[in-house]
Order: structure tokens, then sequence, then C-alpha cells
């Protein structure tokens, strides 16, 4: 075995060359064989690509999908995220456990099979969901996840788990996957018809700098969440100095109910490497990179023979296009569960082969950026729009959607509504409306943005989507009256403890902080006091957060706190004896019963 | 280089020169941001965030930010000073600081960070985490419970020692310091006189054999605040 | 007019908070005549005869009858003041707070190097309190208007807080007064 990881680590380290800015891959495919990066195996790799030890295990014990400790052949991922929940992940994962003998966390005793906990995996239109190693099963119930575990105690082949196929091109020979699209409206610019290759074409008829101009009189805005203007993003790449320069396509979509980009990934990837190739034109980029997130590793095989396509019809490679001198390829990044790889810095510190550190600002990645030249980083549905407005021009993509926000957003709705999935809706749609139109009956609170946005309630729901009023980078979740809302708030607080990449304080240990007296309200033993205690916490967190998720990750508080204060206020009362309402006495003292077996003398009678 | 930036912190005016960061600038006019991660010659680290400031209305960490002309910086105001000795209460509550015998105690920037602040207690519940001491190295020792993951000794070790004897490890509230060996500092190159042993902040990573030769009251920060030194500084 | 009174307690401490108070020398006197005291170590009153202007609590709650004592406390005095690093922040004895309370007790009274215990008994009377799962700092457990650092916090510190209060004055220590260790 240990000769063999020799061999292993030897040659995939010769496969990348022996470049330490591969050691995400190579860490993976370590894991990969070996169910884990172990002690051994990091001072193997150290020694064979020339950095320390301690470098690979900084790495390897950031990603989720990675362990220093051995896992299973097989992993069974369980998403439990809040739309997972109330679809009854709760009954899912005790069939699993119940089915090969283990809880959530463990490996069975052969060592074959581990069950874990994951966040969003991108599938909550078809919700409950996990992913079986690199396969997705989805629409799970206790039945279905009896079946799964049995099968899987049975074969171990994670690939027979996939029927019946899902449409469009989940059933490709090279995804064959039981995903489905649930593509319920589509726009007049992704999902479209259009033709292909025609925006490259144009592109390389003009001059980088006009290319520039027209995303900019586009006014074409990033789709992932931040809203950066995508023309002046690319201007500052374009001008920056350095000698190499990169387009980076982030596919980490990993803001808890977001999905709308698996589904371009699935069904347009030309049009979005076509984007990319025309970012590439226009910076003077020679090296596209695709960030695919971990969870999506089951389309990796289809998007890499797209690429393999484009290469042989000269869209990719040596005078793309047939123009001359234009040298442009892409090649896909592999994440390992890191929700903070979504953020544009830490994911290039991802693709340099490091853990998923956010990094300092400025210099901006437009000016340096990925291995410190200059870089632009944009969303799948970017590139898309990039395409799609050479093609047909600014003026046509401006005369769609609001004044503030030019042409469509894709929305990815999921929650209490009956027709979850994913919507091109023009910007400037109202809540109310976009409510109806996916079926949405008895609603009483919507998350936009995902956990990182607002939570907000009926008053709102006149407001409109767009950047200039509620922005989001296409994350809908929808909660009926049953929902409870606090709860749920507390929900995406565990997301943003778990997701945090540790690095600042505040987010760090104010995310902690958040939550624990979030749950003391919800438990009934909450102070008024306590509101403005987490007003203050929020604010700072907020305020003094090194990176955009510390500076988002207490909007379930404070948007709840903010739209939803009758509930707290509900549940918030003041102590009269100067007795704190959180302490727990008989919690306190039940150990020391048990061990001494006999019942406090104080504190069991009279309370 | 000559100071041909201007700009202006709580009003007063500071003169700088392109490529300084804010705290630097700062330090040079006698005006005292406070910070526990950043230290002179390393590379700033930007973790603990006390040195948050507001640029022109936003906030930025002053020790990585660099000053343009004409920026406005607030820096002491009741906001930001709130902000501030809310992340001191953090990272006292995060970790397990045990003052009374600890040997860096009157020495410890972060406890001296709560002096200055004037902190009785911290007002976040104390989260008494499981962390462990690694005593392996016959001359150094790393007591995890005090570590603020400022950085320092993994930037010393790493930028100035040649070694990298230090990382982080895990994420989230998980994170650590970790060393370069399956788990043991004494299974590495460390040794006492390297400079990642003379920069941690707390007495997280210490020298063996040196604690309490200070008496109570002789002590860096037993009379004068952190921060003293810069604010009665002259210009330089 | 009826002097206030002022109420004071050691719970998981070690008394040195106490000796703190009686450090502050021949104020002692002075104190004597500003306050009566009324339960406390310091005149032996072992139950509360009325209500106090002041309660100052060494010690975090490591059993129950701490929980019970502390709670007394707050109900019998209008300002309680958390004193020393034991009832702000725990202290020493919270170094126990991340082992399990069984393996605590193990060690105590069975596997300790030192231990003499031949019978191989942990004591189990009615009359000993149970330990809590942790020791929790006071605030935790009732609400504390203030607190003073230190361990134990000088008894200039705690002269200082006792005139401010009693006069009605803001609690402002200077630079000099607070302090960890
Ligand atoms: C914590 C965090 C997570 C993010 N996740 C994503 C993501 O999954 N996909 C994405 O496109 N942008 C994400 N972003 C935004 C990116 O940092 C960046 O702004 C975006 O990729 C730029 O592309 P755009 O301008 O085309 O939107 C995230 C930001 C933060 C702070
Ligand atoms: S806010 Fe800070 S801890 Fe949170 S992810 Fe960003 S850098 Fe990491
Ligand atoms: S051991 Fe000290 S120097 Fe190193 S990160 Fe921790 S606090 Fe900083
Ligand atoms: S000193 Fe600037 S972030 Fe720590
Ligand atoms: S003085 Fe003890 S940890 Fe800082």
């Amino acid at each position: 075995m240990s000769e063999n990881l020799g061999t292993f680590i030897k040659n995939v380290c010769h496969k990348y060359k022996k470049d330490k800015t591969r050691l995400m891959d190579i860490a993976c495919e370590v894991q990969e064989q070996f169910g884990c990066v172990s002690g051994k195996a990091m001072d193997l790799i150290a020694g064979e690509i020339s950095i320390h030890r301690v470098e690979v295990e900084n790495l390897v014990s950031f990603y989720a999908f990675l362990s220093k400790e051995p896992k299973g052949k097989i992993v069974i991922r369980l998403c439990n995220d809040i739309i997972d929940e109330l679809n009854g992940a709760e009954e899912v994962a005790k069939a699993f456990s119940e089915e090969l003998g283990i809880k959530v966390g463990q490996t069975t005793a052969d060592g074959k099979i581990t069950l874990e906990y994951t966040p969003c995996i991108g599938m909550c239109d078809q919700a409950p969901a996990a992913m079986v190693n690199d396969v997705i099963v989805t629409n799970l119930n206790s039945d279905k996840a009896r079946k799964i575990a049995h099968s899987i105690k049975k074969h171990g082949d994670p690939s027979k788990l996939s029927a019946p196929l899902g449409d469009g091109n989940n059933a490709n020979e090279l995804v064959l996957s039981m995903v489905n699209n649930n593509i319920r409206q589509k726009g007049e610019v992704i999902f479209a018809r259009h033709e292909q290759g025609a925006g490259l074409t144009k592109a390389l008829s003009l001059s980088p700098v006009e290319v520039i101009r027209d995303i900019k009189t586009a006014r074409l805005r990033g789709r992932g969440g931040a809203g950066f203007p995508t023309g002046m993003k690319w201007e500052f790449a374009r001008q920056a100095t350095g000698t190499n320069r990169y387009v980076i396509c982030n596919a980490d979509e990993g803001e808890p109910g977001t999905f709308k980009d698996r589904v371009i990934l699935t069904e347009c990837p030309d049009l979005m490497f076509e984007g990319m190739t025309i970012a590439g034109y226009a910076i003077g980029s020679e090296t596209g990179i695709l960030y695919l997130r971990g969870e999506y590793a089951y389309l990796r095989a289809f998007l890499e023979k797209i690429l393999s396509n484009r290469r042989k019809n000269g869209m990719l490679g040596k005078d793309v296009g047939g123009k001359k001198g234009f040298n442009f390829d892409i090649r896909i990044q592999m994440g390992a569960g890191a929700y903070i790889c979504g953020e544009e810095t830490a994911l290039i510190s991802s693709c340099e082969g490091l853990r998923g550190d956010p990094k300092t600002r400025p210099p901006f990645p437009a000016q340096k950026g990925y291995l410190a030249s200059p870089t632009t980083v944009n969303n799948v549905e970017t590139f898309c729009c990039v395409a799609r407005i050479l093609d047909k021009g600014a003026p046509w993509f401006t005369e769609i959607g609001s004044q503030g926000s030019p042409s469509t957003k894709l929305l990815s709705v999921s929650g209490d509504c009956k027709k979850p999935g994913v919507y091109e809706v023009p910007f400037g749609i109202k809540v109310s409306d976009l409510l109806k139109m996916v079926g949405a009956e008895d609603t009483a609170a919507v998350q936009v943005g995902g956990p990182s946005g607002q939570m907000i309630g009926p008053a709102d729901f006149k407001r409109t989507i767009c950047y200039d009023d509620l922005a989001t980078g296409g994350s809908i979740m929808i909660f009926n009256s049953t929902r409870d809302v606090l709860r749920i708030a507390s929900k995406f607080m565990e997301f943003f403890v778990e997701e945090s990449c540790g690095y600042c304080t505040p987010c760090r240990t104010g995310n902690v902080l958040l939550k624990e007296r979030l749950d003391r309200i919800i438990a009934g033993k909450g102070e008024p006091s306590d509101l403005d205690y987490l007003q203050e916490l929020g604010e700072s967190v907020k305020v003094s957060s090194r990176c955009g998720m510390g500076q988002t990750s207490p909007n379930p508080v404070l948007s709840t706190l903010k739209n939803f204060r009758g509930q707290y206020e509900k549940l918030t009362k003041r102590s009269k004896d100067g007795l704190m309402q959180s302490f727990d006495i008989k919690a306190a003292i039940a150990d020391a019963e048990a061990i001494a077996g006999r019942p406090s003398e104080k504190f069991s009678l009279n309370s | 280089m000559s100071d041909n930036i201007t700009f202006t912190i709580d009003g007063v005016e500071v003169k700088a020169r392109h490529g300084e960061t804010i705290i630097e600038a700062a330090d040079r006019a006698g005006i005292y941001i406070p910070r526990l991660c950043y230290m002179k010659d390393l590379i700033p680290h930007g973790s603990c965030r006390v040195c948050t400031v507001m640029v022109n209305g936003r906030p930025q960490a002053a020790c990585t930010q660099p000053v343009v002309q004409g920026i406005v910086v607030e820096n002491n105001t009741p906001a930001m000073q709130k902000h501030r000795r809310n992340l001191i209460d953090m990272l006292f509550v995060e970790g397990n600081h045990f003052c009374m015998f600890c040997e860096k105690s009157g020495n410890c920037e972060l406890q001296a960070m709560a002096y200055r602040f004037g902190i009785p207690a911290p007002k976040y519940p104390y989260m008494f985490p499981d962390k462990d001491i690694d005593a392996s190295h016959p001359d150094i020792f790393i007591d995890r419970n005090r570590c603020i993951l400022c950085g320092r000794c993994v930037s010393a070790s790493r930028d100035v020692d040649g070694k990298t004897a230090f990382e982080f490890a895990g994420r989230g509230p998980h994170k650590k310091i970790a060393v370069n060996a399956e788990a043991n500092l004494g299974d590495t190159n460390a040794e006492a006189s390297d400079k990642a042993m003379s920069v941690c902040p707390v007495g997280a990573l210490m020298k063996k054999r040196i604690g309490f030769a200070v008496p109570i009251g002789s002590r860096k920060y037993d009379t004068k605040p952190i921060g003293s030194e810069i604010e009665s500084s002259t210009r330089k | 007019m009826d002097k206030p009174k002022v109420a004071t307690t050691s719970l998981a401490g070690c008394f040195g908070c106490h000796m703190s108070i009686l450090d502050i020398d021949d104020r002692i006197l002075k104190l004597i005549e500003l306050v009566d005291f009324d339960k406390s170590p310091v005149d032996d009153i072992k139950n509360f005869t009325g209500q106090c202007a002041i309660g100052i609590i060494e010690g975090g709650c490591c059993n129950e009858e701490n929980v019970h004592v502390l709670q007394e406390f707050r109900k019998h005095c209008n300002i309680l003041i958390a004193c020393g690093d034991c009832a702000t922040m725990g202290g020493i004895p919270a170094m126990r707070n991340n082992i399990p309370l069984k393996e605590c007790i193990d060690e105590a009274y069975k596997n300790s190097p030192s231990v003499y215990n031949p019978k191989n008994i942990t004591p189990n009377d009615k009359e000993l309190p149970l330990l809590l799962n942790k020791v929790y700092p006071c605030q935790e457990v009732v609400k504390i208007d203030y607190f003073l650092p230190g361990c134990p916090p000088s008894a200039d510190t705690i002269w200082q807080a006792l005139v401010a209060l009693l006069n009605n004055k803001p609690l402002d220590l200077p630079y000099k007064l607070i302090k960890y260790d």
C-alpha cells in the first residue's frame, strides 16, 4: 500500500509537472484514490513538488472534500440545506443512517461507506438531494434512501444509481444523471435560440477595445451577485501591466438556493465558453480557467468534451476563429467543497493550489490576480450575456429589462411553490409577480439572494428584482406561513459558521456568537436586550470583516430583525428577578446526577 | 522618497509616501491606530481587523490599505472604537485566556489592548474551546489556547527564517496553527533563536524557561498603555 | 439613617479576592463607617438579614450550591459585582471546562498519582452539592452589574469601586486598576 502510495504520488506529481500551483489537483487525485491525504501522503507530495509538508496540510485541511483521516471508497453527502430540510431531508438521513448502521459523520466498520452532511449542492428544485461520490441523487425520500444504501452496499457502484435520467443534456452519455434542468421560463437572452459562435465571430471582427466598448455600452453588470460593471473590469485587466493575463469563469455556485449556473453548464456550455473566449480576446489573455465546484464534478467529462470539440473546430487553441495571433485555451479547475471559493480572490487562491483564503485587496484581481497577473473573474451567466451582446448588439441588450438594470436575469426558485426551477425573467420584475409565476401561495417570506441576501416579508413583495432594489445572484427561496423564519435564519448562520475561512476575527467568531444568541431567543430564553446585542454584533461583523462573506453573513439575523421583528419580540421576555433565563440548571447538573446516581437536593424538587 | 501624499486622519493632516499603508503613515505621524496582527517588517496579514478605519466612508484595514492623496480617514471615532472593542471581546471568548498564570501577562498585546479599551470583561459568552498545547520542543512551546491566529509566526518563519515551520490548518472556528511535522514542534527544525519565536503578540508561541522573569509593575504594559510609544513619538 | 449594607461570598474561588478586600488595610475602618456587612465570611453572617445595596461575588459557579447562593445574592442585592477573574471568566477552576465531568471526578479521587484511596471510594454524600457540567462565569447565571477583573483585583480596585458605587458615581477604573492577573 505505501509503495503503491509512493508510486501513485510520483506519477500524479509528474503528470502536473511537479507544479506546486496544481497542488489542488494533486491532492484531489490522491484523495479519490486512497480515500484520504494521509500524513505520509503529505510528506511524499511535499517532497515531490518541493514545498513544505505543512503547506500540503494547510490546503488539505481546508476543503470539505479532502481529509487527512481515511474516508470510505463511497462517500454519501446529504445536502442539509434548509430547502432540503423542509422537504424531508431528516427522514432521508435517518433512512441512510439506519440502513448503513452508522450515524451521519461516520464511516461503516468495513471502512467502505462514509455518510456526511454537506451544504447546498445546487439541487434545491429537486430536494432532498445527495451526492454519492460524484453521482447526484435527487427527489429523495426514505424509501429511495434505503434502496440506494442497500444497492451501494451490494455493488459499490454509484453510477448505477442514476435512473431515470434527467431531461436535456443530463441524459447525454457523458453526463448520465438523474438531475433535471427544470427550465420553467425561457427569456430572450440566455435560453433563447441563437446561432452558435455568432458572438465570437463578431468580436473577432472588432478590435479588443471595441469589444470592451460594446460591453460597456450594454451596461452589463456581473451576474454572480456583486454586480460590478463587466466592461470596466475588463478594461482594468487589459490596461494593467503584466505579461500574462487570465480569464476565470466562476462556476462555484455555492450560494444556497442558487442552481442556475448548473443549468447553463448543462444546456449552454458553448455559449459560456464563447463568452470566455471573447473575454480572452478583449483583455489580451491566452488562458482561461473554468472553476467548477466539486459538487458539479458529474458535469466535468461532458464539459471537457465540449472543450475538446471547440479545440477541434478551431474555437480554442491557436489562431482562434481564424484570427491570426489570437491564441486561447481553457482548462477546468475542480473545487473541493468550500463556499468561500466563490469569492473571486479565494477562487484565485484555490486555482493557484492554495487553501481558499481570500486575498488582501488591493491589489485587485484585475491588477494582480491569478499568479499575480491581471485577471478577470466573471460569473457563468455573465459570460453568456457577453456572447449574446456581441451577437445582437448593445442596444438590443439594453432594451430588455429595467432602466438601471438592462436585460434578463436567471433566477433559481425553490421552496414553497408549485413550480420550482430556473426562470429567465427581465430585470425589474416585481416579487409578487414572480410569486404568481412560480405558483407560490400563502407566502410569508422570501429569501432574495441566498443567505447572504435579504429575508423579506409581504410588505416588500411589491419591490422589484434588480441591482437598484433587491439584488440577487439568482437565489430565490420561498417560505409559506407554516415556516419558522427565525429557525431558517439560524440554519443560514450555521452555514456561515461552517463555511467561514476563519482568516479574520469577526467572521470566524462573530458568526458563532450571532448564532448562539439567535438560538437562545428561539429557545424562548432571550431577553429584549438581546435584540440590540444582535444588531450591534451583526454590524460589527459587517463593518470589520475582510471579504464579502463576513460583510454579508450577518444578513440572516439583521434582515429578520428588520423585517420580522415581531417574531423576535414574541419570543423574548424580561427576566424579572435578574436570573438569566438562558442558564439551564437542569442541563448543568444532569451529568452529575447521572454520575452520583441521585437527584439534586436543591433543584430537582422546587423547580 | 519624499512625503508627497497628504490625507487626513480624524481631521489631522498627515503626510505620507507613495506605497505606504495608512498604518505606516499614521505611526510616523504619531497617531496610533489600534492593531494586533500587524507587526513592522512582516507582511501585513490583515486578520485581526482591529485596525479597521473608515476611508472615505468605507471600512478598510489600515494595515493593508495603501494611502491615496486626499483620503479622509476616521480612526478614533465612537463607532470605530465600538467595533474594535467587539473584536477584542471576540478574541478573548474564542480562546482560553487564563491571564493569571500566563507567562506573557503584562507583556501581552491582546491583554494590553483590552486594558487600553478599559474592558473589565467581554460582553460575549466564553466558548471554552478545546485546544491543545505542544511542549515537545526542548526550548519552545505552543499553547493554542492563547493563539489569536495573527499569522506573525507563519510569516516570520517563512519570510525571515526561511523555514516554514508554521502554517494554518483547518478553517472557520476550527482554524489553528500547525507545525511542519506530523504533530510535534519538536520534530521540526524550529529553534528558539528564530525570528518566529519572538513575534507572537500573546502567550501562544513562547520560549521556555523565561516566563515571569520581569516582576509585576515593571512589565511592558503595567503602567503605560499599548500605543503610547507611538502617540508620544514626534514626527520622524 | 441606616447605613447601606454590603454582602460578600466566595463561590468557586480561592478566597484570594476576600484577602484582597482585607488588603484595603486601615481603609477598612472607613468602610465600616460607611456600610454594614450583611451575609459575608468577613463577619460570618450566614443568612441575609435584609436587602443589601451591594453584593460582591468571588468565584464562578462550579456546583449547584454556588448557583443557589448566587441566585440568592441576586435577589437580595441591588447591585451585584463580579469580583475577580473566577467570577468574571471562571478562572483556574474553569480549566476543567473541556474535560468531561466523570473524567475530572475520577482524576481527583482515583487516578491522580497523588491520590491515596485504597477503597476506591468517590464521595457521594447527600450533603455534597452536585458539580455542574462546567464552571460558569457569574454573568451566565444571573445578571451582573459590574465586573472587577484581576486574580485577585487589587485592594485599590475594590476600594475605588465600592466608594464610587456607594456614592452613586459611575465606576470608571483608571488604566492601572484594570488588570487580568
Ligand atoms: C462568499 C462569496 C461567495 C461567492 N460565490 C460566488 C459564486 O458562487 N459564483 C459567482 O459567480 N460569484 C460568487 N461571488 C462573487 C464573486 O466574488 C465575484 O464578484 C463574481 O464572480 C464576479 O463575477 P461577475 O462580475 O460576473 O458577477 C461570491 C462572493 C462572495 C463574497
Ligand atoms: S470574512 Fe474573513 S473569515 Fe470570513 S471568509 Fe472572509 S476573510 Fe474569511
Ligand atoms: S502562535 Fe502567536 S504568532 Fe502564531 S498565529 Fe498564533 S498568536 Fe500569532
Ligand atoms: S492590524 Fe490590521 S488587521 Fe490586524
Ligand atoms: S496575558 Fe495571558 S493570554 Fe494574554
